[in-house]
């Protein structure tokens, strides 16, 4: 990725996310309940928290593809949900546990995500070929989706969403089954992007990952944010997983489960 | 475990009808079907014990064969096979196979086919309430048939969804299987043809059929009612052998299902070609469209629908040479066009959870409608235009052709406007991407059958005018009446194909995410 960002921080810094009272109910069930933040622009944002935190269900309502309850968020100060086509130009998105249009081979599939957004014939071209090299993903540039393992498919997903050169990534579970090459690999082109001052938002349950690669974190849990701020600040002395533990309680319970040390 | 394996069953009904209000109301309506369709039977049946005998056994051993047959095929062509024990997901629970097919075969009761099913055939006894033999025979013929009803359809669809373990061979063969299914009904019709032709066919082929698999279990009761005992012994035996075999054919199948690794990947291939995509123009529509035509030809689900149509002009050119009149093939152009246009009106629920990637790119509904409408009509224009043509070379009667011409174009314009309109709107429950034309996700069935009639039913008003401009010319016999007919075809179809994609992409950017929100209830 060699596009430039020259805007960096005007006065005022307007964030390059910022959700406002965000929430969401399903059913009886409180999903999201008031979720306020800031996420700056240039910054390298982790979104950490259990299973089941409200961490998907919050970044599906920033990035449009579900409608809050009350709430809303703002792309570069765009609405997203007043002006969704506008602040959809800005984002490029890696949902988790959805499908891709996996009966084209990973060439037509993001070249069908760069035309999709309106894009020039030969541009799409030339950084699909730049972006399957760079995934390492040339050698399978024409096999279906569909053949492909799971790493490769998050690759070709984060594919799709790098097309448009966006100013802003929001990426749900991007290392869930990556290998430690191309996850290394990944990390590498998110931190170049970074530097030249892209903005990207990872939600993970890999504290260690967290801790490595972002600058600032957020914790949620129960559909709040219990912390949020640099990561130094955030863990003081301690590491980010003692912390997390110490911020969203349990976890020290070893009594019991006998049974599994007697065979 | 066999009650174990019941009650999950039962759970899985209940939580599957909790999840969603409509789900409720989808049962709720299936219910009152299937509770209607079984009490029709069970009356049939009770007035049949004032029948005489002859007339009752046949009537219950062709109805008990129908029922088989139906349990056979109906999981095959409406892809509704049950799949919410997929014995595939009880693949390292380490259950005896012994327990896991009782518990799987009786399970198959539980829920409305099974239970309409067993509550009819036990109704048999109630024909048969003539001596105490007659009812006892009635009552084993009735679980015993009732049971290989439900393991033949194990059987089928086993069969069928683990055919083979690669991907490229389940697409071919998912697809390949619906030939002989489709062409079944001019092989059905000629055997009943062949049949008919024997004075007093029915109690005869009544006859034939109780010595079969199919009717055996279902002839006992009558055996034993006239008296002859010894037909009734074999036939309890030609029953049980029938049950055992399909649990032996069932177990090995599902053994082999259970240990058949999912196939890996082939090898890489290098990019370079773009296919259809380097065809269409580089535009949103046209991405869309050439996605779309992608998956009319590389999806077995869309490819199944596309195979029905070189079969239809076999099975109409069947018909007509055993009536001897070719004048029924001119509904080969409207009946092409409807079955095309409407094929698209699930579009967005055969898409799935994928369609994610069309919300995030903030595509305009005008472009995501009008791609796909256009990548159905480039395949269901020439189709039409072929089978509305054709016929008159073997009719001769080309006074007919303007009309039909306007018919099947206006048909296949506004039903291509139609399915634009709900597809925005609407999901239907449909196989999941990657999963046969078969299978099908448990669950709103009866949505998807309101959907799709309510549907069809606003289709036929939007054709009325061009159906009427048909009749008159019919009635009048004046062939003037067929061009205005084309004239009307021409002009309405495209005005009503441009508004649906108007109203549908308008839809769809206004509720983009609560249609993607309706799409993951059916991941």
């Amino acid at each position: 990725m060699t596009h430039p960002h020259p805007d960096s921080p005007a006065v005022p810094p307007v964030p390059a996310l910022a959700l406002r009272g965000l929430a969401k109910r399903f059913g009886a069930k409180i999903a999201v309940d008031g979720i306020n933040l800031d996420v700056p622009a240039g910054s390298f944002y982790g979104v950490v928290g259990p299973n089941g935190a409200g961490k998907t269900t919050t970044l599906s309502m920033a990035t449009g593809l579900l409608r809050p309850d009350f709430g809303t968020a703002f792309i570069h100060g765009v609405d997203v949900w007043a002006k969704p086509l506008e602040a959809k130009k800005l984002m490029g998105i890696l949902p988790d546990g959805v499908r891709l249009f996996d009966r084209l081979t990973g060439e037509q599939l993001v070249t069908y995500a760069g035309l999709l957004r309106g894009m020039d014939k030969e541009v799409v071209a030339q950084r699909v070929g730049e972006l399957l090299e760079a995934l390492d993903l040339g050698g399978d540039a024409g096999t279906l989706v569909v053949d492909y393992s799971a790493g490769m498919t998050k690759k070709i997903a984060l594919a799709s969403a790098l097309i448009h050169a966006p100013r802003l990534l929001v990426l749900d579970e991007p290392f869930e089954s990556v290998d430690p090459v191309s996850a290394a690999n990944i990390r590498g082109i998110l931190e170049s992007y970074v530097a030249s001052g892209g903005t990207v938002i990872v939600s993970s349950h890999v504290m260690d990952l967290v801790q490595r690669m972002c600058d600032h974190v957020a914790v949620v849990a129960a559909g709040r944010i219990l912390a949020a701020g640099t990561v130094d600040e955030l863990r003081g002395d301690a590491s980010l997983e003692d912390r997390f533990v110490q911020l969203v309680g349990g976890g020290s319970r070893t009594e019991g489960l006998e049974w599994l040390r007697t065979f | 475990m066999v009650a174990h394996l019941l009650s999950l069953k039962w759970r899985l009904l209940l939580n599957g009808v909790r999840r969603s209000p409509a789900q409720l109301v989808g049962m709720a309506i299936g219910a009152l079907y299937a509770f209607g369709a079984a009490a029709g039977l069970a009356v049939a049946l009770v007035v049949l014990r004032w029948a005489d005998v002859q007339t009752a056994h046949s009537a219950v051993v062709l109805g008990g064969a129908a029922a088989m047959l139906g349990w056979v095929l109906v999981p095959l062509l409406a892809s509704a096979a049950d799949m919410t024990l997929d014995p595939a997901r009880f693949a390292t629970s380490a259950i005896p196979m012994r327990q896991l097919l009782a518990g799987l075969a009786l399970a198959g009761l539980i829920g409305l086919p099974g239970a309409a099913t067993l509550v009819v055939a036990l109704f048999t006894t109630v024909t048969w309430w003539r001596s105490v033999p007659a009812v006892g025979g009635a009552l084993l013929g009735a679980v015993v048939g009732v049971l290989s009803c439900v393991v033949l359809s194990k059987v089928v669809t086993t069969a069928t969804s683990s055919l083979a373990a690669s991907r490229r061979f389940k697409d071919v063969s998912s697809i390949v299987i619906f030939v002989p299914l489709i062409l079944m009904g001019p092989i059905f019709a000629s055997v009943v043809q062949g049949v008919s032709r024997s004075t007093y066919y029915l109690p005869d082929l009544a006859r034939t059929v109780s010595w079969t698999p199919l009717g055996a279990p279902w002839s006992i009761g009558g055996d034993l009612a006239s008296g002859d005992v010894l037909a009734a012994i074999v036939k309890a035996l030609i029953s049980l052998a029938t049950l055992g075999v399909l649990f032996v054919c069932w177990n090995a199948l599902l053994k082999r299902a259970l240990v058949t690794p999912p196939y890996s990947g082939g090898s890489g291939k290098r990019g370079g070609k773009l296919g259809l995509f380097g065809l269409f123009p580089a535009t949103p529509t046209g991405a869309i469209a050439a996605r779309s035509l992608s998956y009319w030809i590389r999806d077995p689900r869309y490819a199944a629908s596309l195979l029905v149509i070189p079969l239809l002009p076999v099975i109409f050119l069947f018909q007509s040479a055993q009536a001897g009149s070719y004048s029924m093939l001119v509904i080969l152009g409207p009946m092409g066009a409807f079955i095309l246009a409407w094929s698209i009106a699930a579009d967005v629920s055969y898409d799935n959870t994928a369609f994610a990637l069309h919300l995030a790119t903030g595509v305009r509904g005008v472009h995501d409608r009008l791609g796909r409408a256009l990548a159905c009509l480039s395949l269901a224009f020439p189709i039409v235009l072929i089978f509305a043509v054709g016929p008159f070379f073997l009719t001769g009667d080309w006074a007919w052709l303007p009309g039909i011409l306007g018919l099947s174009f206006g048909v296949l314009f506004s039903g291509l406007g139609l399915s634009s309109i709900v597809s925005a709107r609407y999901t239907s429950s449909v196989p999941l991407p990657g999963d046969s034309p078969f299978k099908k996700p448990p669950g709103n069935v009866a949505q998807t059958l309101a959907v799709q009639l309510g549907g069809m039913g606003v289709l036929l008003l939007l054709v009325v005018p061009e159906v009427v401009f048909v009749i008159v010319q019919a009635a009048t016999g004046e062939s003037a009446w067929g061009w205005v007919t084309l004239g009307i075809g021409l002009v309405l179809g495209p005005v009503l194909f441009a508004t649906g994609i108007r109203i549908g992409g308008g839809w769809l950017d206004r509720r983009g995410p609560e249609l993607f929100a309706q799409l993951i209830v059916n991941r």
